[in-house]
């Protein structure tokens, strides 16, 4: 096969004759006519590449230049949800850890704390089950299940989909809690102002840097389930420099869902925001 | 493994472009700390091209390594990971490459008239 211009080999038009034994190569004429006009006509054989072959693969035009980036699509319709949040003035969240660091409880906690302040409403990400969907209705609030099968994370066509369901009301809060993965989910833009990765104390204090990725996406870093300190091996101090090093831009809250513990200085900052988002929008 | 529904877009993508032509080879360009490992799209390549137009089709993957300039004093630093030090000491490193993930060219079969 010709790397050039990717005609197939020259096996196929090999001719012999078998009264002389001469050997013809597969040879073709062509002609072309180019934009401006011109023709050009050449003998295209398979012999080592001659100009006559450069000209072909270029009129050809075998080889196509794409420089597209793989993950346009998604963020095509990211930044349509994200278009649909700010006219409606929904503050969007995009909640990640890893399973079991005590999203749901976080959540529920949130949203039964803040329910006569701030309305919020859930899309709920998980492989199989609508359990977490269950624990967070029982709050009184919306919530829409998306189960992602074999996926690993939410992406935004699911966001675009689950947000039709929810339909969130004017001036409120969507809570996107993603699949329980701290890899994948930091590559998938969903539109949202701003990605929270949630660690709790019963993992590795060197989370931070064992999967940077997700770290350096977040604006925010809540360490939960704080009321176990004094039962597990974990260096606070240590995994606030590792998230450091990572995203020195990182916002940090150290809170227990459990005993209520640092939720305060969480809320206010989901307050901030949503009144910030508020002007903004408004602006 | 979001590496699989990565390979499935890229699929998908040059199957579009390359309007029912035969896919010989394609040319990707995945930086190093994109956080996508090039072996496994190479490994759901071979999968996900199963009965398409890129059956058979060389996969060439094109490795940007991480750079990244420091925000203290300009240094330019070259990561492995996702973030680093600076000589300076300073961490604020804003990355210049290495965050890549894209189809740079496909070539395609042609049949000659």
């Amino acid at each position: 096969m010709c790397v050039t211009c990717g005609c197939s080999d020259d096996t196929e038009g090999k001719i012999i004759n078998m009264e002389t034994g001469e050997v013809e190569h597969n040879q073709y004429h062509h002609t072309h006519t180019l934009a401006d006009g011109t023709v050009i006509t050449h003998t295209h054989s398979h012999e080592p590449h001659t100009e006559a072959s450069q000209i072909h693969a270029k009129i050809h035009g075998t080889t196509i230049s794409l420089e597209q980036d793989i993950l346009a699509k998604n963020n095509l319709i990211a930044a349509q949800n994200r278009g649909w949040f700010k006219g409606r003035n929904v503050l969007a969240l995009n909640l990640m850890s890893s399973p079991g660091a005590g999203k749901t409880t976080l959540l529920t906690r949130t949203i039964n704390d803040l329910k006569h302040q701030l309305p919020i409403n859930v899309i709920e990400g998980d492989q199989e089950t609508a359990n977490d969907a269950q624990k967070i209705k029982e709050t009184g609030c919306q919530v829409v299940q998306i189960n992602t099968g074999t996926g690993c994370h939410l992406d935004a066509s699911m966001i675009d989909r689950g947000l039709q369901q929810l339909n969130p009301p004017l001036n409120s809060v969507v809570m996107i809690e993603n699949v329980g993965n701290l890899v994948c989910p930091a590559l998938f833009d969903l539109g949202e102002q701003a990605k929270v990765v949630i660690l709790s104390v019963t993992e590795g204090e060197d989370k931070p840097i064992k999967y940077p990725h997700i770290f350096r996406a977040s604006q925010i870093m809540i360490l939960t389930k704080i009321d176990l300190l004094p039962y597990v091996q974990f260096d606070v101090q240590k995994c606030i420099e590792y998230a450091q090093q990572v995203n020195p831009q990182i916002q940090i809250f150290q809170v227990s869902a459990t005993t209520g513990t640092g939720l305060d200085n969480w809320y206010k900052w989901l307050s901030q925001k949503v009144t910030s988002f508020d002007r903004l929008v408004s602006a | 493994m979001h590496e699989l529904g990565i390979t499935q877009n890229i699929v998908a993508i040059v199957i579009e472009h390359a309007q029912g032509a035969k896919v010989q080879r394609v040319v990707l360009e995945i930086g190093k700390l994109s956080a996508i490992l090039a072996d496994a799209i190479q490994f759901c390549f071979d999968i996900c091209t199963r009965n398409t137009v890129l059956a058979g089709a060389i996969l060439e993957i094109i490795e940007i390594p991480g750079l990244a300039k420091c925000r203290q004093c300009g240094a330019e630093v070259y990561l492995d990971k996702p973030f680093g030090i600076c000589k300076c000491g300073s961490v604020q490193l804003d990355l210049i490459t290495g965050e890549e993930l894209k189809i740079k060219e496909i070539e395609i079969e042609e049949v000659c008239v």
